[in-house]
């Protein structure tokens, strides 16, 4: 598989994953040949426009997917095990225990009509077989575990704040001591002040409790906070993966680079957000060859034709035809 | 919570204030005099005087404001709600005491099963949305809902009554007898007829409520959490989709005392809908305003019910 990791084995595998939805006539793929490995403490951002897959990518591995989803292709894997992620029964041992999701808690994601500590304590009594005391006791610890006093645990959701709320959700993802936590837009629709907040909490748990962390988000400041490494997806496709270090300074799939440079900057004197011209593919029916074509400054002939591979390359992987091994035809192409 | 309660109180206080002199207002407007009309049957014919004599016995010389009012109310106060004109002499309160027994078990029934049925099979049509079980119970709940109940009730009548003869299809007891058995023949077609149209209602508002309610995100946060399919029923969604339906049901409540006027009219079933039909044929003005406070009156303690059971499941209502 695509693990660079030499260390230790990955405690999570996507490997080749592909999923389509299938919609009233036509179906749809929602993400293709979708492959990387996720050690333990690591924290992984997957980062893409809507539509790009980073969503379904993240619910395929909690085992979420909705029933119009279809696994064409492809498995994953925990600690070596191939997950049931096409078999909603089957992956209900797997839920929560393995792979927990942090929703976002500022909206819905939380029952309006239970008291929070009922919900945190929910997973303890159903997952766990604890006594309902024991779990309304791992739930009070849970809460002090995310800077909430137990004793507003009798609260009803909408009786605390976005950020209390997102709290609530952590300390619920918690609840069955998973090694894997994914969250879905943490931080989307809490203020910066907030959401600094909650990042440095997910950070500290992370390294307090040794988790596995796979943010998604389209918003790039996050994943600088949070994650050591990042995925970018495009159309359903990781088109690169390095360190974030890596990938801010020296970004190498044009994608990326028009990604980072629409990041305005008025330190830098780049007051004005800089979109990238053209619309995300229709995933209904993609351009040929690499998706990204149509709307790439550097496109050359061959990438109307051919599917890149996501090739390592450095410390990272990156998929584009530039960074191929290229012809003298398309180097003259890509010059003109 | 007790200033919640309070509040409930206090406006369903000032509702029924506001219905009692409504209801008052209204009869007043009504063109035609009672006292003429009442006279107007009699053989003999009828002089001013007599009627003059007759209007100052009923009080209606006196001016509108504040005299009449303060009577009516004053009386409504204490119970007293006038003697009917068609029923010579007999107290209007009676009257409709002597027919809420009908009424409560005709409509009573009819909601119970229909709140029995058309909840369970409505919320369960939302939960398994798309499934065979939901287009047939939508589809026959939108064309339920939708007919007129007299309408079922007179097809009814005509199915069972007139061509199969299996029951009864007009009164409360047959000639002579006496026994429960053929009181519930009797009662076996209107309350089918009241309950189909409310079985319907209740499909499409229960089954609306739960489709809602599985398209909530709380719902792929109870399936994340590993619920299985009946504990993310039963812990998360029922209760979200229940509290349109408990609105429902207790607004519902209200109508049990007022009684179906067109089911018990076609059946001549001698409640409270019956008695309506009657008084409004003959003018019966005291009997119709009893019968509206009486409605009125239902509905506003309905609705005072179906905020306090609002407010013990919502929390965010309180």
């Amino acid at each position: 598989m695509t693990d660079f990791s030499k260390d230790n084995a990955p405690l999570l595998e996507v490997d080749r994953l592909s999923v389509d939805y299938s919609l009233k006539a036509v179906s749809a793929r929602a993400i293709e040949n979708v492959s990387f490995g996720l050690r333990a403490g690591e924290a992984v951002a997957l980062v893409g426009e809507s539509g790009s897959g980073k969503t379904t990518t993240a619910m395929a591995i909690a085992g979420l997917l909705s029933a119009n989803a279809l696994v064409s292709g492809g498995e994953v894997r925990y600690r070596g095990e191939r997950l049931p992620i096409d078999d909603d029964a089957a992956m209900r041992p797997h839920r929560w225990s393995e792979t927990s999701v942090v929703f976002q808690g500022a909206m819905n994601a939380l029952n309006p009509v239970h008291r929070i500590i009922k919900q945190i304590a929910e997973p303890c009594r159903l997952k766990l077989r604890m006594s309902r005391g024991e779990a309304t006791a791992r739930a009070r610890e849970l809460l002090e575990l995310v800077g909430i006093p137990a004793d507003r645990g009798t609260a009803y959701p909408h009786e605390l704040s976005g950020g209390m709320r997102q709290r609530v959700m952590i300390a619920m993802a918690l609840a069955c001591r998973p090694s894997i936590v994914i969250g879905d837009e943490p931080t989307t629709a809490l203020d910066v002040i907030t959401q600094a907040q909650i990042l440095k909490l997910l950070g500290d748990l992370r390294s307090r409790l040794n988790l596995a962390l796979i943010l998604i988000t389209h918003d790039l400041s996050v994943v600088a906070e949070a994650c050591d490494r990042v995925m970018i997806m495009y159309s359903g496709r990781i088109v690169e993966d390095g360190t974030v270090g890596e990938i801010f300074a020296k970004p190498k799939h044009p994608y990326t680079k028009l990604l980072i440079d629409s990041i305005p900057n008025p330190a830098k004197g780049k007051r004005m957000i800089r979109p990238i011209p053209g619309d995300p593919p229709n995933l209904v029916s993609r351009p040929s060859g690499c998706a990204f074509h149509p709307r790439c400054p550097s496109a050359m002939a061959v990438c109307t034709t051919e599917v890149p591979s996501l090739d390592p390359l450095g410390c990272g992987r990156v998929a584009c035809h530039l960074h191929q091994s290229l012809t003298q035809e398309d180097k003259i192409a890509a010059h003109a | 919570m007790s200033q919640h309660i309070g509040r409930i109180l206090f406006r369903a206080f000032v509702t029924l204030l506001m219905v009692t002199t409504l209801n008052f207002i209204l009869f007043r407007v009504i063109p035609g005099d009672p006292s003429a009309l009442l006279l107007s049957g009699a053989r003999i014919s009828v002089t001013p005087e007599q009627i003059e004599a007759q209007r100052q016995s009923w009080g209606l010389d006196r001016p509108l404001f504040p005299d009449q009012v303060v009577d009516y109310l004053s009386a409504t106060l204490r119970g007293d709600f006038g003697y009917s004109f068609k029923f010579r002499g007999r107290h209007v309160v009676d009257l409709i005491l002597e027919r809420l027994p009908a009424t409560i078990a005709l409509v009573g029934l009819a909601q119970l099963i229909a709140i029995v049925c058309g909840v369970m099979l409505g919320l369960y049509a939302g939960w398994r949305r798309g499934g065979a079980v939901d287009h047939v119970a939508t589809g026959a709940s939108l064309a339920l809902y939708s007919t007129p109940s007299f309408w079922v009730a007179m097809i009814l009548v005509v199915i069972f009554s007139t061509a199969l003869g299996w029951l009864p299809g007009y009164g409360a007891y047959s000639p002579g007898a006496n026994s429960l058995l053929d009181y519930l023949r009797h009662l076996a077609l209107p309350v089918t007829a009241v309950a189909l149209g409310l079985i319907g209602q209740y499909v499409v508002v229960a089954r609306a409520a739960m489709s809602d309610v599985v398209s909530e995100d709380y719902m792929v946060t109870a399936r994340a959490k590993g619920l299985t399919n009946g504990q993310m029923l039963m812990r998360h969604a029922f209760r979200n989709a229940m509290l349109p339906v408990v609105t429902l049901i207790t607004l519902n409540l209200g109508y049990v005392v007022a009684g179906a006027i067109t089911v018990e009219a076609v059946f001549a079933w001698p409640g409270v809908g019956g008695l309506t039909v009657e008084a409004l044929n003959a003018r019966d003005y005291p009997v119709l305003q009893g019968i509206f406070l009486l409605l009125g009156a239902s509905i506003v303690v309905a609705n005072l019910m179906a905020d306090l059971a609002y407010g013990l499941l919502d929390p965010r209502v309180r």
